[in-house]
């Protein structure tokens, strides 16, 4: 249900650049927001209601200053389900190998031990 | 920049929405049966009332890797079952994080009626940058582990009786 959300939320250049906004410096207003994008303040409410649909952005009210959070979660759970799926072989093998060389790097000798 | 917004710079929030009901959720948090199957499984011991004591037991099999039999401790502030629950929240099994001390969690759990309950964990982590990073993710390899990971996998254990782990 959520994934297609996200995934056409994350298709988005400007999206993606107010989510790396949010990563360097998180809890921000729109004003902020706004001030670092070269675009109309009406223009980036748009794409931030469309992270908020996909939940990519949680929202905090500070007094009356509406903060924008950023929401790891759903990334996350299409990270699990998704890419865990198609890379775990290569990770399971690079981890592998890279136990083996680092075990005959630093010890040679605990196999015999 | 405003004030407000640079003391909020610390806080965290992660969001999940979870087909079950309010009740289940609560539970999931709440008791050592559940917690011991999803995140890294260790038993969640909850005294429910203000003031009450929080502790998260080591998981099985990691005391051989050094880690300490509590790994967090904590107090209970408020507990409102199945909708709200307050409390601190302090790291033991590594040096930095446990002099930066308590910081604070709240669980907020929000059935709608479309079948879904929203849970929203905000944690406060002021003066506390090492634990920042940690419950961010940022401290294993494969940038695993942290609030969205323990969150996805309850999602999972939730919704289909099993984890991703």
């Amino acid at each position: 249900m959520g994934d297609d959300l996200v995934f056409k939320a994350l298709a988005d250049e400007t999206r993606r650049f107010l989510l790396d906004l949010l990563f360097k410096q998180d809890g921000r207003t729109l004003t902020d927001l706004e001030s670092a994008i070269d675009m109309t303040r009406f223009g980036v409410m748009k794409h931030l209601k469309v992270l908020e649909k996909a939940n990519l952005i949680a929202i905090r009210w500070a007094g009356r200053e509406k903060l924008h959070f950023l929401n790891t979660v759903p990334i996350r759970l299409i990270h699990d389900r998704w890419i865990d799926k198609f890379t775990e072989r290569q990770v399971a093998a690079l981890a592998g190998l890279k136990a083996d060389l680092e075990a005959k790097a630093c010890r040679p000798t605990r196999k015999r031990a | 920049m405003s004030t407000d917004a640079k003391t909020s710079v610390t806080t965290q929030v992660y969001e999940v929405y979870i087909k079950a009901t309010a009740q289940s959720v609560w539970d999931a948090i709440t008791t050592q049966e559940w917690t011991a199957k999803y995140g890294y499984r260790g038993k969640m011991e909850y005294d429910l009332r203000p003031g009450g004591a929080f502790r998260a037991h080591a998981a099985p099999g990691m005391e051989a890797y050094g880690m300490p039999a509590i790994l967090i401790d904590g107090e209970v502030v408020e507990a409102t079952p199945p909708t709200k629950l307050v409390q601190t929240y302090r790291m033991l099994f590594n040096e930095d994080t446990k002099a930066e001390g308590f910081t604070r969690v709240t669980w907020d759990i929000e059935q709608n009626g479309a079948g879904f309950t929203r849970l929203t964990v905000t944690h406060e982590l002021q003066g506390a940058p090492g634990m920042a990073a940690m419950v961010a993710g940022k401290f294993s390899e494969q940038g695993s582990g942290g609030w969205s990971w323990i969150l996805s996998d309850l999602k999972s254990l939730i919704e289909t009786g099993s984890t991703l782990a």
